[in-house]
C-alpha cells in the first residue's frame, strides 16, 4: 500500500531525497560535526527555514488545496512555539533555581520552588504567581500534547463558527487577519500569563543538557528536516486521494461538491484543525531554534507573509509551498541582514533592508499577474504538462463540440 | 402509484418577487418528467427548493415512503438522501480527471475520515469503467476533464449523477450546446435511467421534449399552469397563450 502511493507520487520521494541529501550536506559542514563551513548561527537559519516550510506546508494544505485564504496561520504556529517555549522555560528555570538553593541550610520544600520558579519567570511583569495556564508548564509530555492541542482546539472552534455560517473568500481571510490581531494584542498584555511583550526567552538552553549550542543546532535542524519530511508525506497522502480530489473540488466549486453529497464545512473544518496542528509542531521547533518567542511574531503581518511565500512557490503543490517558503525566506534573510549591497544612484541610495519589502511586494504581484503556478510551475515546463484552458463562447448552438479559443488554434 | 417526491404548495419570495407561488408537484419513483415554461417561470428555483439551496417561505417537500419532509435539510444531506442535480451549465471539476470526478460521486460513505482512509478498490475502479463507458468517455478516463469538449463535459456530469445512484435526478438543459447526434444519446441514457429512479428534466427544447416520449409539467410564474403528455399541454389554450404561442 505504502509502496504503490510513493510509486504513484514520484515527487515525494524526490522531495525527500533532496532534503536527506539537504541534511547529511548541513551537518557535515557545520561546526559540531565536521568542516565548520557553516556557522552554528546559520545552522539556526536553516532549520528555522525548514520550519517555515513546513508551515507553509500546511497553508497550501488549506489554500492551495481546499481554497481557504488563512490569514491567521501564524497565530497556531505561535501558539505551538509558546506551548514547548513554556515547558523550556520553566524546566531550566526549575534547574536553576534548584541548584541555588541546594546551597541553603534547609533544605526547600515543592511549594517554595515552585514560589521561586514562579518569582524568576514572572517579575519582569510584576507577579510571582503561577497563571492557570502554566499548570502542565513542569511536563514535557503534557506541553508537546498541548502543541498540536492547543493550535487545532482553537482552528476547530473558530473553524466550525466560521464555516457554519458559510463565511468564505475574502470574508474569511479577514476573520483569520482578526483572530491572529486579536490573539497578539491579547499576548501583549501583562496578566494575559504569557510574561507580555517579554515573550519566552531563553528558549535556545535546553534544560540538563550541557552540550553546546553547535550541538543543539543540529539537532533542532535534524528534528525540523524530519518533521518537514513526515509532514511532507502526511500531506502528500492526505490529498493523493479521494480526500485530495473532494477538497481540490471545493475549492473549485464549493456548491456542486454539496450537491455530490459531501458536507463542504465538515471537509473544511477537518483541513483547516489538521492545517493548525501541522502549523503547532512548526512552530514549536521554530522558537527553540529562534531562541525567543513573544506576541510581536503572531502580528498579522506574519501570516500574510506566508501566503506570500506559497503564492510565489506556487500553490496547489506541496513542493510549491515548501520551495517558496525557502526561496523567499532565505533570501529574505540576505536582503535584510545587511548582506546585500546597497545600490547608490547617485542622488538616492537604495539600501535593500529598507527596499526588500518592496521588491518582495513587487514579486509577490508580478507572480500573481503573470506566473500564477509561481515558482514550482517551472516544473510543468520539464514534465509539459498542459493546464485545461477551455473557456471562451460556444461556437454556435449545434457546435457544441467546440468553443471559441480552440478553433483559433 | 405511490409517490417518491411530493411538493405541496411551496412559496417563495426574492424581494417581493413572488418566483414560486403555491405550486404542487408529485412524481413516481420510476418516472420520466419534463418540465417546461417561459424564462422565469421558477423552474430552477424549483430544483434550488428541492435541492435545498434556496429554503421555501411556505410549503413542503415530502421525500420517499416515510413522506419526509426535506425542507431545512441541508444540499448535502439532501444529495445523500439520493437527490442528484446536473446544472444548466457543466459543472465538472475541470482541474481533475475523469476518473477522478466520477470516484469522487460514486456512491460510498461522504464522511470525511472515511474520505481519507477510502482508496478505490478493483469493483470500484470497474464501476467508473463502465460508466464511462456508458456516458461515451471510456478512452478519455485520465485526461483532466478541463480538456473535454462541451458536450463531454455535460455526459460526464450526468456519468457523475449515475455514480451518485441517486433514487431521483433533476437534470437542467442536459442538450444545452449539444450536437444533434450528442442530443439523441442524452436521449437514450435519460430514457434509460428513468427505468429504474425518477428523473426529471428542464428542457426549452420542444424536440427533445417529445423524443424523451413522457409527461410534461408547463410552469408559469411560479406555479403549474398545465399537466399531461406532451400533445395535451400543446393543445391547452393557455399554455399556447404564455408560451407556446410567443
Amino acid at each position: 500500500m505504502e509502496r504503490s502511493f510513493l510509486l504513484k507520487n514520484p515527487s515525494v520521494l524526490v522531495f525527500l531525497a533532496v532534503l536527506a541529501m539537504f541534511t547529511i550536506a548541513v551537518t557535515v559542514m557545520s561546526e559540531a560535526f565536521g568542516a565548520g563551513l557553516v556557522s552554528t548561527s546559520f545552522v539556526k537559519t536553516l532549520g528555522k527555514t525548514l520550519c517555515l516550510a513546513l508551515i507553509a506546508l500546511a497553508m497550501d494544505l488549506v489554500w492551495g488545496f481546499a481554497g481557504i485564504l488563512s490569514l491567521g496561520h501564524f497565530a497556531f504556529f505561535g501558539l505551538g512555539g509558546y506551548m514547548i517555549g513554556m515547558w523550556l522555560m520553566y524546566e531550566r528555570t526549575r534547574l536553576i533555581v534548584e541548584e541555588s538553593m541546594a546551597q541553603a541550610a534547609i533544605p526547600p520544600t515543592d511549594s517554595e520552588v515552585v514560589d521561586a520558579i514562579g518569582s524568576q519567570i514572572f517579575g519582569v511583569v510584576g507577579s510571582a504567581d503561577f497563571p492557570p495556564i502554566w499548570m502542565f508548564a513542569d511536563s514535557l509530555t503534557a506541553q508537546l500534547v498541548l502543541v498540536v492541542a492547543v493550535p487545532g482546539l482553537l482552528a476547530f472552534v473558530f473553524g466550525w463558527l466560521a464555516f457554519r455560517s458559510r463565511v468564505t473568500g475574502v470574508y474569511l481571510s479577514i476573520l483569520t487577519q482578526a483572530m491572529t490581531l486579536a490573539l497578539s494584542l491579547y499576548l501583549f498584555q501583562n496578566d494575559s500569563g504569557l510574561r507580555g511583550n517579554n515573550g519566552l526567552s531563553g528558549l535556545q538552553n535546553l534544560p540538563g543538557v550541557t552540550a553546546s549550542q553547535d550541538f543543539v543546532s543540529i539537532w533542532f535542524f535534524w528534528a525540523s528536516a524530519l518533521a518537514l519530511g513526515l509532514g511532507y508525506l502526511f500531506a502528500a497522502w492526505l490529498v493523493s486521494g479521494k480526500f485530495g480530489s473532494v477538497l481540490r473540488g471545493i475549492r473549485d466549486n464549493e456548491a456542486r461538491v454539496r450537491f455530490l453529497g459531501y458536507s463542504v464545512e465538515g471537509y473544511k473544518l477537518v483541513i483547516f484543525t489538521v492545517s493548525a496542528m501541522i502549523a503547532g509542531v512548526a512552530g514549536a521547533l521554530y522558537y527553540p531554534q529562534a531562541g525567543i518567542i513573544n506576541p510581536a511574531e503572531i502580528a498579522p503581518i506574519a501570516s500574510i507573509y506566508l501566503a506570500v511565500w506559497v503564492a510565489i512557490g506556487g500553490r496547489g503543490r506541496l513542493y510549491g509551498a515548501v520551495i517558496g517558503a525557502v526561496f523567499v525566506s532565505l533570501v529574505s534573510t540576505y536582503f535584510t541582514g545587511g548582506q546585500a549591497p546597497n545600490i547608490n544612484l547617485g542622488v538616492y541610495v537604495i539600501s535593500w533592508v529598507d527596499w526588500w519589502t518592496v521588491l518582495l511586494g513587487l514579486s509577490f504581484v508580478l507572480v500573481t499577474l503573470f506566473a500564477p503556478q509561481g515558482i514550482g510551475g517551472l516544473v510543468d515546463l520539464f514534465a509539459r504538462r498542459q493546464h485545461p484552458e477551455r473557456h471562451g463562447a460556444d461556437l454556435g448552438p449545434d457546435k457544441g463540440a467546440l468553443r471559441e479559443s480552440e478553433a483559433e488554434q | 402509484m405511490s409517490t417518491l417526491l411530493e411538493v405541496s404548495g411551496i412559496s417563495v419570495t426574492f424581494d417581493g418577487f413572488r418566483a414560486i407561488n403555491n405550486l404542487s408537484f408529485d412524481i413516481g419513483p420510476a418516472e420520466l418528467r419534463a418540465i417546461i415554461g417561459p424564462n422565469g417561470a421558477g423552474k430552477t428555483t424549483f430544483m434550488d427548493i428541492v435541492t435545498g439551496k434556496t429554503k421555501p417561505d411556505a410549503g413542503k417537500v415530502l421525500w420517499g415512503e416515510m413522506s419526509r419532509n426535506l425542507v431545512g435539510l441541508n444540499e448535502a444531506r439532501i444529495a445523500q438522501e439520493g437527490i442528484g442535480r446536473k446544472f444548466q451549465k457543466p459543472t465538472v471539476f475541470e482541474d481533475q480527471t475523469v476518473q477522478e470526478n466520477l470516484l469522487m460521486a460514486l456512491k460510498k460513505n461522504r464522511g470525511a475520515f472515511a474520505v481519507i482512509f477510502w482508496r478505490p478498490t478493483g469493483e470500484d475502479l470497474d464501476r467508473v469503467t463502465e460508466l464511462a463507458g456508458e456516458i461515451g468517455l471510456a478512452n478519455e478516463l485520465k485526461r483532466k476533464s478541463g480538456e473535454l469538449s462541451h458536450g463531454q463535459k455535460q455526459w460526464l456530469e450526468i456519468g457523475m449523477l449515475l455514480a451518485q445512484e441517486p433514487r431521483l435526478l433533476l437534470v437542467d438543459e442536459p442538450a444545452a450546446g449539444m450536437t444533434p447526434s450528442e442530443r439523441e444519446h442524452t436521449t437514450a441514457i435519460l430514457v434509460e435511467a428513468a427505468k429504474t429512479r425518477a428523473v426529471v428534466v428542464v428542457e426549452h427544447d420542444m424536440e427533445f421534449i417529445r423524443r424523451l416520449d413522457c409527461r410534461v409539467t408547463v410552469l408559469h410564474e411560479g406555479s403549474v399552469l398545465a399537466e399531461g403528455s406532451l400533445g395535451h399541454v400543446t393543445a391547452d389554450q393557455e399554455v399556447i397563450d404564455v408560451y407556446l404561442g410567443r
